[in-house]
């Protein structure tokens, strides 16, 4: 790490995920007194991803410190400091390891803004490292988005690479309302090269990661470098797919995505949260009652099994890959077509 | 970090200055607060108790949706406002409306959650008053940020947080007293021990000596006080107040008190108290020792008396009149503060809502 902050780098460079969201961080606590960064390990150790990475030792330990080990205490405490001037990022350790926090999270951080008619806002992002693929032990590879895009009130993000990870943290913590900032743990350590000075649309906006006009893979997070793989593996088998990448589930971007499947008549969705009642059932809610006319087949999902997340032995069964995925694209009724 | 036992244990009895019958208590280990405070406490007081009968009268005749009544905590409430300057903020639960008015917020205000019109009806920052709150010992914890927040920036503010007996099971009334020691975090937790959670008597809560015990565990000096002793509050909590003003941290303080009346005015004690018992409440009640008190001080007399009931009785007409009113706000002010911009699908729903009540007055 370089002990001076840049905001702004103009210029492309290789970076990981985890070192984009460091960026982020840094560029933020330099821009604004006001950001604070506190945690489990995120201190010293620069947490267990490294993701809050020397950021004591560049802002002092009154900017970024360790808390004691307790997530409701953890959030409950960024919810008094953002009444109070102050922008908090605290950061989660795990997907389940937040669970403690949910009332802090869905009665609190969620309503406060509606409780007090806009009196009391609260700024501030609650980081969560989630999902699978990284072999990981029991409560470490929860997909918990649904919990957080069902309660009114949180923006609910993430990202699915380097360059949206800084984009999207910026945001996360420029915005005068609270945030629940997914981070795909598995993509953590993938090497892009990116350029952080570029304009990229903000919180609320999907984009279109590859164009195509058979049918539309929608996918966030861990699920959109899957569905681009399958969108790889299919343009050699003949068939054109186009690649959304939803950035942000809460706000919803409807027009871009319904956009997309408009234009190739055919969608599926792909995500690693069990599919009941997910993120994924929402989605396909939406298209389709907003695009039924132009949809030539039903939506379908290419999502987790209704199960606990498996040991890492197992998780392959779980986690959707190029193979459930092209299943589901099979499965689109082309012999109607 | 270690601290000596001896200074985190609370006095072995609640700390009590002016006896229930409203006789100095003497040799007591602390001073009784100036004479212009206790008149302060006593114009409170007498505030506060009309603030409940009036309350409890409006509930019955259904202009409020609902009255938590703190009639009997009155010593609390008025203690609770009266030791807080400008800079601090007071976290005050649903039980606490008293408290919230006597602090300053406006009874219009105050009360617009209880009519059933929205869930918070003042500006917490206008007031350093944060929003009443509903789950137990939630709010405990955002009264340690607000306070560490301010230390961080070098101000003199000092949190004070209310909860009560049953909030003390809770997990973040722990997480709480924790975080606010870590951080040497100006916060004064004041649990009142009104000796029921609804129905739930506090030995089903907690076999700890006293809940002001609690603090030891997380290396908080705890005090337990006579809770209708206003006398024994201000003093406590003024120190405990100025205490963490000084930098040396969070102290818990648990006051003896009770609940005259049930839960709220849709409960029913009867199942799980006997009469009796409340009758020997009244006893102690906390009005009543001060007036004593203050009487044989020659600090009180009948014209006094009659000035002091009149403006709880202005308040009390305040009351009746601007909760005739029906405050609720416009429907659409239901998607307008979700976030600072409403989110599409939002702006789609307020139209729905738009339309729909655009159909229901054309019938």
């Amino acid at each position: 790490m370089t002990s001076t902050a840049t905001t702004g780098t103009v210029g492309h460079e290789k970076l990981t995920m985890a070192q984009a969201l460091n960026r982020a961080l840094r560029e933020s606590m330099a821009e604004d007194d006001s950001v604070v960064v506190f945690g489990e390990d995120v201190g010293a150790l620069g947490g267990v991803f490294r993701i809050t990475d020397g950021l004591t030792a560049e802002f002092g330990d009154t900017r970024c410190f360790d808390t004691p080990l307790a997530e409701s205490g953890i959030v409950g405490m960024a919810v008094g400091m953002a009444m109070n001037g102050m922008r908090p990022v605290v950061e989660m350790q795990f997907d389940a390891f937040a669970y403690p926090a949910f009332e802090q999270i869905t009665s609190h951080v969620a309503k406060m803004r509606n409780r007090t008619r806009s009196k009391v806002s609260l700024p501030m992002v609650i980081r969560i490292p989630y999902a699978g693929g990284i072999g990981g032990v029991e409560h470490h590879c929860d997909s918990s988005e649904a919990y957080y895009a069902h309660t009114p009130g949180l923006h609910v993000v993430t990202p699915a690479n380097a360059a949206d990870a800084h984009r999207l943290l910026r945001a996360a913590i420029a915005s005068p309302d609270p945030v629940v900032f997914m981070e795909p743990k598995k993509l953590y350590w993938t090497k892009e090269e990116v350029d952080l000075g570029a304009e990229l649309p903000g919180i609320g906006r999907a984009m279109v990661r590859r164009e195509g006009t058979d049918a539309t893979l929608i996918a966030y997070g861990p699920s959109v470098p899957v569905a681009l793989e399958a969108a790889e593996v299919a343009a050699q088998e003949g068939r054109s797919l186009q690649v959304v990448d939803l950035r942000s589930i809460v706000p919803f971007d409807d027009e871009t995505v319904c956009a997309a499947v408009r234009s190739t008549g055919r969608a599926v969705v792909v995500a690693e949260a069990p599919g009941f009642a997910s993120v994924a059932s929402e989605i396909v809610a939406r298209v389709t009652e907003r695009c039924f006319h132009s949809l030539a087949a039903p939506v379908r999902r290419a999502v987790g099994f209704d199960i606990p997340f498996p040991s890492p032995k197992l998780e392959h069964v779980q986690l959707p890959g190029v193979d459930r995925v092209l299943d589901a694209v099979d499965d689109l009724q082309w012999d109607l077509s | 970090m270690t601290r000596d036992l001896d200074l985190l244990l609370p006095s072995p009895h609640p700390v009590e200055l002016i006896d229930p019958t409203g006789q100095t208590v003497a040799e007591a280990a602390h001073e009784l607060p100036d004479d212009a405070a206790l008149l302060r406490a006593f114009a409170g007081l007498t505030t506060a108790r009309r603030i409940n009968d009036q309350a409890g009268a409006l509930a019955r005749q259904g202009r409020l949706a609902v009255y938590p009544s703190s009639h009997g905590q009155e010593a609390c409430q008025v203690a609770a406002a009266q030791v807080l300057t400008d800079d601090d903020w007071l976290f005050p639960t649903y039980r606490d409306t008293a408290a919230v008015v006597i602090r300053g917020v406006d009874v219009a205000e105050a009360f617009l959650p209880l009519q059933g019109a929205w869930h918070s009806g003042y500006d917490p920052h206008r007031y350093k008053v944060a929003p009443q709150a509903t789950p137990l010992a939630t709010q405990l914890l955002h009264a340690v940020g607000v306070a560490h927040a301010a230390r961080l920036r070098g101000e003199p503010t000092v949190a004070l947080a209310l909860c009560g007996d049953g909030a003390t099971s809770e997990g973040d009334f722990h997480e709480a007293l924790n975080f606010a020691a870590v951080f040497r975090a100006p916060v004064v937790f004041l649990v009142q021990n009104n000796q029921y959670a609804i129905s739930v008597p506090l030995a089903r809560q907690s076999v700890a000596p006293s809940l002001a015990h609690k603090g030891i565990g997380y290396g908080v000096p705890g005090e337990r006080v006579d809770g209708n002793d206003v006398a024994a509050l201000l003093t406590v909590l003024g120190t405990a107040m100025a205490r963490a003003r000084a930098g040396e941290g969070p102290q818990l303080v648990e006051a003896h008190t009770y609940r005259m009346q049930p839960h709220t005015n849709a409960d029913d004690s009867r199942r799980y108290r006997q009469d009796d018992e409340v009758a020997g409440w009244v006893q102690r009640d906390p009005l009543t020792r001060l007036e004593t008190w203050l009487r044989q001080h020659d600090l009180l007399d009948d014209a006094q008396l009659a000035a002091v009931t009149a403006d709880a009785d202005q308040l009390a007409a305040r009351m009746r009149t601007e909760l005739a009113r029906d405050a609720t706000p416009e429907p659409a002010e239901l998607f307008a503060h979700v976030y600072a911009t409403p989110t599409p699908q939002l702006v789609e729903q307020a139209a729905v809502v738009a339309d729909e009540l655009s159909r229901e007055d054309e019938h």
